[in-house]
């Protein structure tokens, strides 16, 4: 029976001791083969010297298409060229099974592993990926003239909140989407304020701006799907002239896994992920939704936290319920909460030893949300730090306990802050002068714990004037 | 070779940059007049500034210390700030 034709291809690289081991293999394959095997080296073609015919793949591109991943590879193939089997690294049996060459590198020792292909050398997936799969990246290509400074021109294009930006290469943006199984051209929503329909890919572009990890990037994607949440209400936190901003808290495994800080300094700066995945939507907002200060954005002040304001909540208290928890997930699940925040207030408290004082002295600061006459208007969190939290473990309190007895404390006769009352002109409506007033509308008090062990300071975060359904609510979004 | 970078943005404005938008009328509108220093300038620009009048607008004059080098940035900086549309003379 005549045998069928084969045709074999065969990868390797000078940089291997076993590619070098099966020199006299390959001269002894070229010589039996002749034009049905050819031969790719990865790094130096003069390599193997006993054989002419090479083909230099220092490209790597077919050691990319083919997905090598060892050297020596050894590919049979049909007349058709598709690929039938492979054998790699350097067993003599398989070989000589293989081929059909009962006496192959016969002088050779049994058996030898091979080494990684030069498409596995560390970074090289992503390159590979930008140089081959050309049609992933759709957003449009920004050329640069040689005379122009890359760092200069992120902020000359517009695309900065005015610190420093990592250009966006495709490069970078390649190994940024590296850590997604989402399509690079999957869209999550349109972005406010222009409504402008945000891929993937644009998001990965902002987040390499901001400074992010690829590992960050599914936090980032939540985050923008929580902005994009109708109760957010992000159109109109922009435009607003008050101070507020999207303030994300991280809860959850994910928060380990990516290196969050909910300790020292939770809310300040110094750690990269609570830093940029903050970062990264504001970049969202202001690069693909148009979102730019003085055009839509009419903050009269503003505040340091429309820079970045992300943090994560310390979980290590199994009795005390997390965010999450209090919106319906489990300590198992990774979820971004984002309320829409102002600046930091802080609350001290040195002398409370019990929850009552701890609550009543707390709850003369909540009133100062906004002003001290502004009730069921601003939400706002607290960040409760750990010797704050310490005062009511000692008295078997935890969550529910502060909450209600905050908001029995919060209770007020509408008389006493109505328009005009002691001579201030600010105030509630006259119309509630004879109604005992909530502070707080029933969803509009969150609490988070967070900080360093040291210190009985807490931090209040008021949140926007228009709370609510008028306006905003604190949305939750699971991290995939 | 060229070195790209990747459009951030939801890609409304056009990859080249953009001329920022034309006056509208002269009639209130500050206009910049830049002596670069070249002769004969100064009279050049003493008809433009009779045409501006004219037309109602507000003149301001300013000039570059050389003709040979580029503006200083801080005259840069004041006419951006002082002017609403700035008109250079640019050569003798």
């Amino acid at each position: 029976m005549e045998q069928q034709k084969h045709n074999y291809s065969l990868v390797v690289k000078k940089d291997c001791p076993t590619c070098a081991l099966i020199e006299p293999v390959i001269k002894q394959l070229s010589d039996i083969f002749n034009n049905s095997l050819t031969i790719y080296v990865q790094d130096d073609p003069s390599f193997p010297e006993s054989v002419t015919d090479k083909i230099d793949d220092s490209s790597l591109e077919f050691s990319y298409k083919q997905n090598i991943e060892i050297v020596p590879t050894l590919i049979r193939s049909s007349d058709g060229l598709d690929e039938q089997a492979r054998i790699f690294g350097w067993d003599k049996s398989q070989w000589q099974e293989f081929t059909g060459i009962e006496n192959l590198g016969a002088n050779l020792v049994d058996f030898k592993p091979g080494c990684g292909s030069k498409t596995q050398d560390p970074g090289m997936t992503e390159v590979l990926t930008l140089r081959f799969d050309t049609d992933r990246l759709q957003a449009r290509k920004i050329e640069l003239a040689e005379s122009e400074d890359i760092m200069e021109v992120c902020f000359e294009r517009g695309w900065s909140d005015g610190l420093p930006l990592v250009p966006p290469t495709p490069l970078r943006v390649t190994r940024m989407l590296s850590s997604t199984d989402c399509s690079a051209d999957e869209i999550v929503g349109s972005v406010p304020p222009d409504n402008r329909p945000c891929t993937i890919e644009k998001i990965a572009i902002n987040a390499v701006m901001a400074g992010c990890k690829p590992d960050y990037l599914q936090v980032v994607i939540a985050a923008l799907k929580a902005a994009l949440k109708d109760e957010f209400c992000m159109h109109g936190l922009l435009c607003t002239t008050y101070f507020s901003t999207p303030v994300m808290i991280v809860n959850g495994p994910i928060t380990k896994q990516i290196g969050m800080n909910s300790g020292v300094n939770a809310l300040g700066q110094g750690n990269r992920a609570n830093a940029t995945i903050g970062r990264a939507l504001q970049l969202i907002v202001r690069n693909v939704g148009g979102g730019i200060p003085g055009g839509i954005d009419r903050a009269t002040l503003g505040n340091p936290g429309k820079y970045t304001f992300c943090f994560c909540e310390d979980e290590s208290d199994a009795k005390w319920p997390s965010l999450s928890m209090d919106r319906g997930y489990t300590r198992e699940d990774s979820v971004i909460n984002l309320f829409a925040g102002s600046g930091v207030q802080p609350f001290v408290d040195q002398q409370s030893r019990h929850p009552e004082s701890l609550v009543k002295n707390l709850a003369n600061s909540l009133r100062s949300v906004a002003n001290t006459r502004s009730f069921g208007m601003a939400d706002a969190i607290i960040v409760i730090s750990p010797e704050h939290r310490r005062v009511l473990r000692e008295s078997d309190w935890t969550k529910p306990n502060l909450k209600q007895a905050l908001y029995d404390e919060l209770k007020t006769p509408g008389a006493d802050i109505i328009r005009g009352k002691d001579g201030i002109a600010e105030g509630m409506p006259a119309k509630f002068k004879d109604i005992l007033l909530n502070k707080f509308r029933d969803d509009g008090l969150h609490i988070v714990g967070a900080g360093g062990k040291a210190g009985m300071f807490s931090a209040i975060i008021s949140g926007w004037l228009a709370s609510g359904e008028k306006g905003s609510q604190l949305v939750s979004q699971q991290i995939n | 070779m060229s070195e790209f970078l990747l459009d951030p943005t939801a890609e409304l404005a056009p990859a080249k940059r953009q001329l920022i938008p034309r006056l509208q009328s002269l009639k209130g509108a500050t206009i910049g007049l830049l002596d670069i220093s070249k002769p004969r300038g100064k009279e050049f620009l003493d008809e433009i500034e009779n045409l501006l009048l004219d037309e109602g607008a507000e003149v301001n004059r300013y000039i570059k210390p050389t003709f040979a080098r580029i503006a200083p940035r801080q005259l840069n900086q004041r006419i951006s700030v002082e002017c609403d549309a700035v008109i250079e003379g640019l050569a003798d």
